[in-house]
């Protein structure tokens, strides 16, 4: 059984981003890269099927620049047998990733049983990376889920919907799921695993490697700024009792035509 | 000369420090609180890998560097030092062991600690014996097929949950240190007897109790090394184990400035967050400085050590320099929070109770200005 798992790497939550002075992107010189929290449980549910099937490999893959490779040591510490990276800039759009990741797998020379990833990135808040991947591939797939039970080649798959309210899918592999909080917790990657994770293969790529061009851009990034600051908030005396009921007709209409709330 | 970790050490620093942010710290209050031993906490950071770093893979361990061990402690205490206390406790007991200890008797005792979780206690301290550890009083005598074990130590970390004891004695008192001698006990032979858990400031989610030998039969076998080697290999125990309490300390010195940071930006006085006024960003400077500076020489106590070149100079100044500026930078960090700072609520003041104790045990902030002293002027 061949796993795939789609890890990209994104800004630890607590960074402080700041967009390059000519406002392409963002400054990436002192950001500490992670593993996108929502990928650690695709990962995990990568791993808790070969646990079971002790006979199926789990590859992750990764679209993104080459001067940190710690969302793919992370996962093969946590116990993926190997890793490929296509080295590519940081601000490729969804359809290109999307198409470098269809590349990377067809690379391997494995045909997928099973692909899994996070259901967004936290950097970008895409969510679209698994779908489009799984048009490419021409495989059915669910996003969202946070639940997985697999006998066979056939997988029931529980996904959360607005209101709380769950959709239950039945489904047969291959097929491409996008993992939802919820679905399992994700293992540290231990002492041990780090250690032998240092021997396990990476293959790295370039987007010509994998049939990426400029041309398969969808979307260009015309300018990253920072949202304005937040104006302070307003106080408003009620102490005197007279003044009260105009108080409330002020606030209201401030809230109409300048919060624009109501 | 390079200040930067490898990308192994990076990554072991993560998961240490990822392993305190996620099962320690928020836990840490309440196990303080009701003094609860933090074992399950224990034990998955054993799962992890995170305990017991000084047995070399010879023996099942991971081959860690002191340098790593230090990372990884500095780390851990990040999450609570208490718990940490309790952590190392371990490796101060297993240290003897790879320091003085044969083949055999290291596989003996350290292989079954990589094999299942398992708790150690290092015996040394005594109720009329502490900064003075050479006039330790407790009997090793021999009796034939057997050493007889007796005497009473006092503190003792993990006591009351031991699988094995490291305890010293001496096999005659009138030979003050060439006496004294390290024998592995069995915590569960007949003679132990264990006193009740002390009620202490800090630290107290780690167990730490007297315990009497009454008479106890210790294999033969179990001594470290020949009669009269035990001081020589309780010292090298302590050049090793220095730099590890003086990151214990170092972490929560780097919690408290990073606490420090965050809530002199959020309280405004007077108009202004905290952290405007200039007394404050002086105190928050300080800390930074200290921080800074102990972790470097911790670095360098740990990097001589693995070089094999005598520390004991620079691991005492690691040692007194970290717990000192521990207490002082908790102090502040209670101060920074004010009224706040000292209840219980709030963080800061189980940061300052746990910093006195780093200044006590493993050689009083006094007794390493000894070493410092003996080692200058010598
Ligand atoms: C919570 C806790 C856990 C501990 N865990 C362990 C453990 O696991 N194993 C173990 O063996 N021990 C342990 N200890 C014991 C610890 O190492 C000792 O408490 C410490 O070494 C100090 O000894 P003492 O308490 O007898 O103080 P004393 O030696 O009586 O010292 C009292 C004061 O006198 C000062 N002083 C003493 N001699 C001199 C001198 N020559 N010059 C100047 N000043 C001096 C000291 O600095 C101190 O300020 C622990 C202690 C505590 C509190």
């Amino acid at each position: 059984m061949n796993i795939f798992v789609c890890v990209k790497q994104v800004p630890d939550t607590e960074t402080k981003i700041t967009p390059t002075g000519d406002g392409s992107f963002i400054e990436t010189a002192s950001i500490k890269w992670i593993m996108n929290p929502y990928d650690e449980f695709a990962v995990e549910q990568a791993l808790l099927v070969k646990q079971l099937n002790p006979a199926a490999t789990v590859t992750v893959l990764r679209v993104g620049s080459v001067k940190d490779t710690e969302a793919l040591r992370t996962a093969m510490a946590m116990g993926a047998d190997d890793a490929a990276l296509v080295e590519a800039a940081d601000n490729l759009d969804s359809y290109s990733i999307a198409k470098a990741l269809k590349g990377a797998i067809q690379k391997t020379g494995k045909s997928p049983d099973l692909i899994l990833a996070g259901k967004q990135a936290i950097d970008d808040d895409a969510l679209q990376v698994p779908q489009i991947l799984a048009q490419m591939l021409n495989l059915p797939s669910v996003s969202v889920i946070v639940g997985f039970e697999l006998s066979g080649s056939a997988l029931k798959v529980r996904r959360e919907v607005e209101g709380g309210a769950l959709e239950v899918y039945e489904l047969a592999t291959p097929c491409v799921l996008a993992c939802n909080k919820g679905l399992n917790t994700p293992r540290y990657a231990s002492l041990p695993g780090i250690m032998k994770a240092k021997k396990k293969p990476m293959a790295q790529y370039s987007l010509a490697d994998v049939g990426v061009s400029e041309s398969d851009r969808r979307v260009k990034y015309s300018q990253f700024k920072l949202p304005p600051e937040k104006p302070p908030g307003k106080k408003f005396d009620a102490t005197d009792a007279g003044k009260q009921r105009e108080l409330v007709s002020q606030v209201v209409g401030l809230l109409r035509t300048e919060a624009k709330i109501i | 000369m390079d200040f930067s970790l490898s990308p192994e050490q990076n990554e072991i620093r993560e998961l240490a420090l990822k392993f305190a942010r996620n099962e320690m710290l928020p836990r840490a209050q309440e196990y303080d609180e009701a003094g609860t031993f933090p074992r399950e906490i224990f034990q998955k950071a054993w799962e992890l890998g995170l305990i017991n770093t000084c047995i070399p893979s010879a023996f099942g361990g991971s081959d860690f560097s002191s340098v790593d061990s230090v990372i990884i402690s500095e780390a851990l205490a990040y999450g609570c030092m208490g718990m940490n206390t309790s952590f190392m406790a371990n490796d101060l007991a297993l240290l003897p062991i790879v320091i003085g200890g044969s083949e055999a008797q290291k596989k003996t005792f350290l292989t079954p600690f990589t094999k299942e979780f398992r708790i150690a206690s290092f015996c040394l301290t005594e109720p009329g014996n502490g900064s003075d550890a050479g006039g330790i009083r407790t009997q090793i005598k021999d009796g034939g097929d057997h050493w007889l074990l007796t005497g009473e130590k006092m503190w003792i970390t993990n006591a009351g949950y031991a699988d094995l004891f490291v305890v010293y004695g001496t096999i005659d008192p009138t030979l003050k240190h060439k006496g004294i001698s390290a024998l592995v006990v069995d915590p569960k032979s007949p003679g132990v007897e264990l006193g009740k858990k002390e009620d202490k400031m800090g630290h107290r989610s780690s167990d730490t109790r007297a315990v009497r030998f009454n008479s106890v039969r210790v294999p033969k076998e179990n001594m470290l090394g020949n009669p009269g080697d035990g001081w020589g290999i309780a010292m090298s125990t302590l050049d090793h184990s220095r730099p590890l309490v003086a990151s214990s300390a170092l972490g929560g010195a780097q919690r408290a400035l990073d606490l420090s940071v965050q809530y002199s930006k959020e309280r405004t006085q007077f108009g202004v967050p905290i952290a405007k006024h200039q007394a404050i960003q002086f105190m928050i400077a300080e800390m930074g400085m200290k921080v800074e500076a102990a972790r470097l020489l911790i670095y360098k106590a740990a990097w001589l050590c693995d070089q094999g070149i005598r520390n004991t100079e620079i691991a005492s100044y690691a040692k007194a320099f970290a717990s000192d500026s521990c207490m002082q930078i908790t102090t502040d960090a209670v101060q920074i929070y004010g009224g706040y700072g000292y209840s219980k609520e709030y963080p800061v003041e189980k940061l300052m109770r746990d910093a006195k104790l780093i200044q006590i045990y493993e050689g009083t902030s006094q007794i390493q200005r000894l070493v410092m002293a003996r080692e200058l002027l010598k």
